[in-house]
């Protein structure tokens, strides 16, 4: 089922968590919606749960299938929401966490009690954990409890499912493999899933379409490729991934970072103003001596072999310290040390000129 | 092998306590059933089998679970509007909660008995409506859920604090009506807190003797409380029975706390209480 946002705008006192935004995803896609805290991406996740209403500006609309469900609360809008902490009913078994949402309804429509146990079954098999049905959350890990979750936000058949930071209070391992299986469980199920992280990896590594969230504000809507390899804003470069920055000017149509120039800057820009260069870590290549193509002279400060690639500190000439990713292969033909002195070129970077104003 | 401990003195703050609860607790009590052991079987049974005592122990039984009972549903109440809300003069209203506590309970029954007599402020509107409430087994409850209902608030507000909202939020996305919310999961976690709530404000109105003693009147087979006939057995030089009817009381109270707590420990073990 599709969802569309109009005009969603949150303030709480003086502060504004969502300033008009505006949102279309896809029925049957995974959209995350990835930020800073304090980025507003939860608050658009509840507006969309009922748990939250927006401000009654004119126009502000929320639609499920081109329906208005705005007046609707989250009891009524059979959506999913899986929190962040679990929220599970500490004080039933697993088996009747998932069994809730199935024993409320209402008597016409609640099906049988032996349909709502296969069903819970069939659910709490589909996250592996039908050995546990008779545990209490308390007895469980925080992996388990998150599985439980998402199985009870499923037991009602959920049009749209939510996931707030599902795999923030886990630690690293359990959330590499949670993750995995999400993204396995979305492509069986198709249900239109918005997760809600500050985790760029988690962000790229599962969803369809991401989008970039700052201030309350949508600063890019697009696939995981889009937003990392064509960035629309210096935030959302930034943001996503680490990266190297360098100060410089436009001067002549150029953008100029000391001996680095940019032919071409994204925009056309005057003369005078000034300009920065993004640089992914991996798209910096050190060498011992000049190649040929323009570059700063550095002198490394650290070296971090341990990982799949080797992680070079270097402090630039122009006074810019830097961090450079090179593979393992290249470090042993370098033969690098610290505070050897060597040659920095780029492969490509990203510019960003700022409005000129006197 | 002894397991080694940050603070050591386990030996001196073990021995402190018994000794601490066999001067304050335990010998007082021993001399109490020591004054009953020195009588016979039958001048025991006669005292505590004679219908007034058993008259007594109705009204103080049922009195005392009424008010705690009242309380449970009131106090419950009370400890969510100061959990859940913020409002101006909370901080007032939580101060005032202890006031049953800190009070003289005379002075608490004194003016309870002002306010319910029959031209009290209230007692006036409750004769108007044929209620009798000062002087009467409606008098005595009244004045045991005063002294009760700080037990009840003060025993829920952490439980309360404590209780994730998220579930809340949870059961409203799963399709739940607020009614259902509160039956299947705020009530059930409450439940342990709750209880012992119930049972500290039990146990306080059983004990309770200033606060009834002005609104009750003392009249015997009707709104005499325990409490009281052992002071009337007193007044009389009848020490025997005062402490036969003590002893009896101690049993019962006894008796039941052990069985309030069992089904609190019964209801906690449930939900693993860890998380």
């Amino acid at each position: 089922m599709s969802i569309e946002l109009r005009h969603i705008w949150r303030t709480f006192g003086h502060f504004i968590a969502l300033q008009d935004v505006n949102l279309e995803v896809r029925s049957g896609e995974l959209m995350a919606l990835l930020g800073p805290s304090g980025s507003g991406k939860t608050t658009l996740l509840r507006i969309i749960a009922g748990l939250e209403t927006p401000d009654p500006v004119p126009g502000s609309a929320v639609l499920f299938r081109d329906q208005d469900v705005s007046s609707r609360n989250a009891a009524e809008r059979q959506v999913g929401f899986v929190f962040q902490h679990y929220a599970l009913f500490r004080n039933m078994t697993v088996f009747e966490n998932v069994a809730f949402g199935l024993r409320v309804q209402p008597r016409k429509s609640r099906l049988s009690k032996d349909a709502i146990r296969a069903r819970v079954y069939e659910l709490l098999k589909l996250v592996h954990l039908e050995d546990l049905a008779q545990r209490y959350p308390s007895q469980l890990s925080g992996g388990q409890r998150q599985r439980v979750a998402l199985a009870r936000a499923l037991a009602i058949q959920p049009q749209v499912l939510l996931l707030d930071e599902p795999f923030g209070a886990l630690d690293a391992k359990v959330r590499q493999g949670l993750r995995t299986w999400l993204r396995k469980l979305h492509d069986e199920l198709h249900v239109t899933t918005v997760l809600v992280t500050h985790d760029q990896e988690e962000a790229l590594e599962v969803a369809d379409r991401i989008v970039v969230m700052n201030r309350g504000q949508i600063e890019q809507v697009g696939t995981p490729d889009e937003v990392f390899h064509h960035p629309a804003t210096e935030f959302t470069m930034e943001f996503l991934g680490s990266v190297n920055l360098f100060r410089g000017r436009i001067e002549s149509g150029k953008a100029v970072f000391g001996p680095l120039v940019v032919d071409r800057p994204a925009r056309l820009a005057t003369d005078g103003a000034a300009a920065r260069l993004f640089v992914r870590p991996h798209d910096l290549e050190i060498n011992t001596a000049p190649n040929g193509k323009p570059s700063l002279r550095a002198r490394i400060l650290r070296i971090q072999s341990a990982g799949a690639l080797v992680k070079v500190d270097l402090l630039c000439e122009t006074g810019e310290q830097v961090n450079v990713h090179i593979t393992h292969e290249r470090f042993r033909e370098m033969n690098l040390s610290p505070d050897a002195h060597v040659y920095l070129s780029m492969r490509q970077g990203k510019v960003f000129v700022e409005d000129y104003c006197i | 092998m002894a397991r080694r401990r940050i603070l050591p003195g386990f030996g001196i703050t073990l021995g402190y306590s018994v000794l601490y609860l066999s001067l304050i607790v335990l010998i007082p009590l021993a001399a109490l059933f020591l004054r009953v052991t020195g009588s016979s079987w039958e001048q025991f049974w006669d005292a505590v089998s004679a219908p007034r005592a058993i008259a007594a122990y109705k009204l103080t039984f049922a009195a005392s679970f009424a008010g705690a009972a009242v309380n449970a549903v009131f106090g419950f109440i009370v400890a969510w509007t100061l959990v859940r809300y913020r409002f101006p003069g909370k901080r007032v209203l939580d101060a005032i909660i202890d006031l049953p506590f800190a009070l003289p309970t005379a002075v608490s029954g004194i003016a309870l008995t002002a306010i319910y007599s029959r031209n009290g402020w209230v007692g006036r509107y409750l004769e108007r409506a044929g209620i009798e409430s000062a002087f009467s087994p409606l008098g005595v409850t009244i004045a045991l859920t005063f002294v009760g209902l700080p037990f009840v608030v003060r025993t829920l507000q952490p439980a309360l604090e404590d209780l994730d909202p998220g579930m809340e939020e949870a059961a409203a996305t799963l399709g739940a009506g607020r009614w259902q919310t509160f039956r299947r999961v705020i009530l059930p976690s409450l439940l342990p807190a709750l209880i012992t709530g119930f049972a500290l404000a039990f146990a306080r109105a059983l004990g309770e003797y200033g606060s009834v003693v002005f609104i009750s009147g003392n009249m015997p087979f009707r709104t005499e409380i325990a409490s009281l006939l052992i002071v009337a057995k007193l007044e009389q030089y009848d020490y025997t029975g005062a402490a036969s009817i003590g002893v009896l009381m101690l049993l019962a109270s006894f008796l039941m706390l052990l069985a309030i707590n069992a089904l609190q420990h019964w209801v906690g073990s449930r939900y693993g209480r860890t998380a």
